[in-house]
């Protein structure tokens, strides 16, 4: 091939692409910006633009900032618990079973253990909302509570305490994103060469030295990638809160999230230039979180 | 809103939050569907000739001219519109061609329509996606009904069609003061119970607040939870029966100073009042696993004798046929007075309207979806409905001879015995539907006790004040 066929060559690959994703992706994100600024109820061809009004009313909306705030404790929490369980599992699987004939294996049955951990993540979230729903049922037939007044307890509600039911879903959101890290951080501790753990090993380091001393400073990379994606993650929540919560964010607003609000405020409320508002505010939130973390969690990479 | 189609709702609702989901946390930004921007696409509305208008054919409709019909398929299916309605057209003009569609997502699937100017003739607007009738009002797009109303009517040519309706039906079709929406279906809402197991047990239907709590203390000793309502999805049962409790003390013109946005509407004793006495019934003989289960689960409940006392529509019966076992025989009863003054008697009832159709103005044939809409409220289109949805219609006398579920009958019989007393319905549920929202939440916090009755109404009245300033909320009033 010539040399200069070769930039034909490569827009004729991207066109198609670029096309639909300018088409269906970019430009209803920018669209989002121009509907923030109007009235818009969605009938309308000419909306009305109201300047910034949407974004002023957005500081006094109660709601909103309880949103805000359930993603600031989501932020901080999911990836936590996430990781860290995540972290303890695939540690377990890979090389919680020591040195057995020179190479580093996981303890017994991890085999086994990897596909059961995977699970969650092959089911759809809808199904893992239903799942859930009759986990947490507030009545006997319910699995939890069917078990304490089993067991001559009384039944928690789950789902309907407003200081329990935001961690309910949390819960929820956990067990289904942990087998999809344990995968991730197993193959990054697969990458980590074998004799590193060897010379380790013979100095005498035991399974909680390798983890800490070894393991860990060599899968930042992987952890940092973990971070962003949980990250960006904790911004979403919309299907498990819409199909767990007591009427879509309750009790008294516990468990809303923004995207929930921003459905909320459009299709029910018809108030597409309000949302669009809230939408341009995401937006901004979750930007700013990716670029932060991203510089935060900069570090020199180590080679091999 | 449409009263019937409960189960679908929320199926469709699930299924959103699916696509939402799909779209990741950007579904926001992507939610807004395009505006047409630039010219008014309001010019393509070909109102074309139309035909000379005579008595048989009041709006002048062309014989050729083809109609859209977009039928809500929730809990009525549209059977009733292929195989009753849309024929009985055809009969008058059968070289008109019907396109018909049924969709359970109204918004999504016409919401483009209306911005790009294609729309369809006749709208049944239900479900969960409903399209703003008031923004569509303000963009021109809903044809005036007041002709409608005044032709004659296909049975008795002497009558208007508004005099073959049952009363509120005018009153419910206004938007900004003109007829624009017609409720088709009648519903009543009271309390629900088993006649089967209450004939068995020899309770008895309670007027008084006294004998209702004496009935729930006889409930409870048989090992039967005497009253409940859905928290999880559903608790706005709960939020019309505290609404037509009050109304029974107060008049309604406590529901009518709440829609109006009136100062202190809220703070009224009647409402107080009502949250207190069922906020006293559910600590007494709730059981509070029920704030957590949604609709369909405790309606369930009630068929296995597990829930005496039921808040809900005469829907209720055609929701739940697959799962009636034959022990089981649904009756309702008017809400139990809460004091001995009250302003309305223990007979009162509620009878609502309900099934938004509406006609587009600025469709191809408006004459024929005017015409079609008048087929419906003909006794044998009226009939055919009731016959297949096993709901009645705004259309007197038409489901003579037909014969009816016991629910149903119950209902009949009950509003009889209502004669004038009539419970109105709030109307902010559809005028301002984030009130409405909250004021579901506000009865789950109410009812569990987090908040006192008193602080339910300042709550609710706050939220009404927030929306009275809100300029981007069109308002709108009520005289009756």
């Amino acid at each position: 091939m010539g040399r200069h066929r070769r930039p034909l060559f490569i827009v004729g690959f991207l066109i198609a692409p670029v096309t639909l994703y300018v088409v269906f992706v970019i430009s209803p994100y920018l669209q989002a910006f121009q509907i923030a600024l109007t009235n818009w109820r969605g009938i309308s061809a000419n909306p009305e633009y109201i300047g910034f009004e949407n974004f002023a009313r957005l500081v006094d909306d109660e709601v909103f900032w309880e949103a805000v705030r359930h993603h600031g404790v989501l932020l901080l929490a999911l990836p936590l618990l996430t990781i860290s369980i995540a972290l303890v599992f695939a540690f377990l699987l890979n090389l919680g079973g020591g040195v057995r004939g020179g190479v580093m294996s996981g303890i017994w049955g991890s085999k086994f253990y990897r596909v059961v951990f995977f699970f969650p993540q092959v089911l759809a979230v809808a199904v893992v909302g239903v799942l859930f729903q009759a986990i947490y049922r507030p009545d006997d037939s319910g699995v939890l509570n069917g078990a304490l007044i089993r067991l001559g307890l009384e039944p928690v509600g789950w789902l309907t305490e407003p200081s329990l039911a935001f961690w309910s879903i949390l819960a929820v959101m956990v067990w289904q994103a942990v087998g999809f890290y344990v995968v991730l951080f197993s193959a990054g501790m697969a990458a980590i060469p074998g004799d590193v753990f060897e010379a380790a090993a013979l100095d005498g380091a035991g399974r909680f030295r390798l983890f800490f001393s070894v393991t860990l400073p060599l899968l930042w990379d992987t952890l940092q990638v973990g971070w962003v994606y949980l990250g960006i993650a904790a911004f979403d929540g919309f299907a498990l809160v819409q199909v767990l919560s007591v009427d879509r964010g309750g009790p008294e607003n516990a468990t809303t999230v923004l995207p929930l609000e921003i459905w909320k405020t459009a299709f029910s409320y018809t108030k597409f230039g309000y949302a669009s508002a809230m939408g341009v505010a995401l937006f901004f939130m979750t930007i700013t979180f990716a670029a932060l973390t991203l510089r935060v969690s900069r570090r020199e990479r180590i080679e091999y | 809103m449409s009263d019937s189609a409960d189960i679908t709702r929320r199926q469709v609702l699930r299924r959103i939050g699916l696509t939402a989901l799909a779209a990741g946390p950007g579904a926001g930004l992507l939610s807004a569907c395009a505006t047409a921007g630039g010219g008014s696409a309001s010019s393509t509305a070909p109102t074309a000739s139309a035909a000379a208008t005579s008595a048989a054919n009041p709006f002048g409709v062309r014989a050729a001219a083809p109609l859209e019909v977009v039928i809500f398929s929730g809990g009525y299916t549209d059977a009733y519109a292929t195989q009753i309605h849309e024929p009985l057209f055809n009969k008058t003009y059968a070289q008109s061609v019907i396109k018909h569609t049924a969709t359970q997502k109204i918004g999504t699937q016409l919401r483009p329509r209306f911005v790009s100017g294609d729309v369809p003739d006749v709208v049944n607007n239900s479900g969960a996606e409903t399209l703003d009738l008031v923004a569509l009002q303000q963009e021109g797009h809903l044809a005036d009904l007041t002709p409608l109303f005044e032709a004659p009517s296909i049975d008795d040519p002497a009558k208007k069609v508004l005099d073959t309706l049952t009363g509120g039906v005018l009153e419910n079709s206004l938007v900004a003061g003109k007829p624009h929406v017609l409720n088709y279906t009648v519903s009543h809402r009271g309390l629900w119970y088993n006649a089967k197991l209450f004939a068995e047990k020899g309770w008895q239907v309670p007027t008084t607040w006294d004998a209702f709590l004496a009935l729930c203390e006889q409930i409870k000793s048989a090992g039967i939870t005497p009253f409940a309502y859905p928290g999880q999805v559903g608790p706005f049962y709960q939020t019309w029966n505290l609404l037509y409790t009050a109304a029974k003390t107060g008049g309604n013109q406590v529901l009518i100073d709440i829609d109006n946005l009136v100062d202190d509407a809220w703070r009224n004793p009647a409402v107080v009042q009502a949250v207190t006495a069922w906020a006293d019934v559910q600590k007494r003989f709730g059981d509070k696993a029920y704030f957590g289960l949604d609709h369909t689960q405790t309606q369930l409940k009630q068929l296995q004798n597990k829930v005496a006392l039921y808040p809900c529509g005469s829907w209720i019966e055609n929701e739940m046929v697959k799962d009636t076992p034959a022990g089981f025989e649904y009756a309702v009863m008017p809400n139990p007075n809460v004091t001995a003054t009250d302003k309305m008697p223990p007979e009162a009832f509620f009878v609502g309207v309900g099934e938004n159709f509406f006609v587009s103005a600025k469709g191809k044939n408006p004459a024929g979806g005017l015409e079609y809409l008048r087929v419906m409220l003909s006794k044998e289109g009226a009939k055919g409905f009731t016959d297949k949805t096993k709901n009645l219609t705004v259309v007197n006398g038409a489901a003579e001879g037909l014969d009816l579920p016991p629910g149903l009958r119950s209902a009949a019989k009950v509003q009889d015995a209502a004669g004038r007393n009539i419970i109105t319905d709030a109307r902010f549920e559809g005028w301002y539907k984030e009130l409405f929202d909250y004021s579901q939440a506000q009865t789950n916090s109410a009812m569990a006790g987090r908040i006192t009755p008193e602080e339910f109404a300042d709550r609710m009245q706050k939220k009404a004040d927030a929306i009275k300033k809100d300029s981007s909320v069109s308002k709108q009033t009520r005289s009756v």
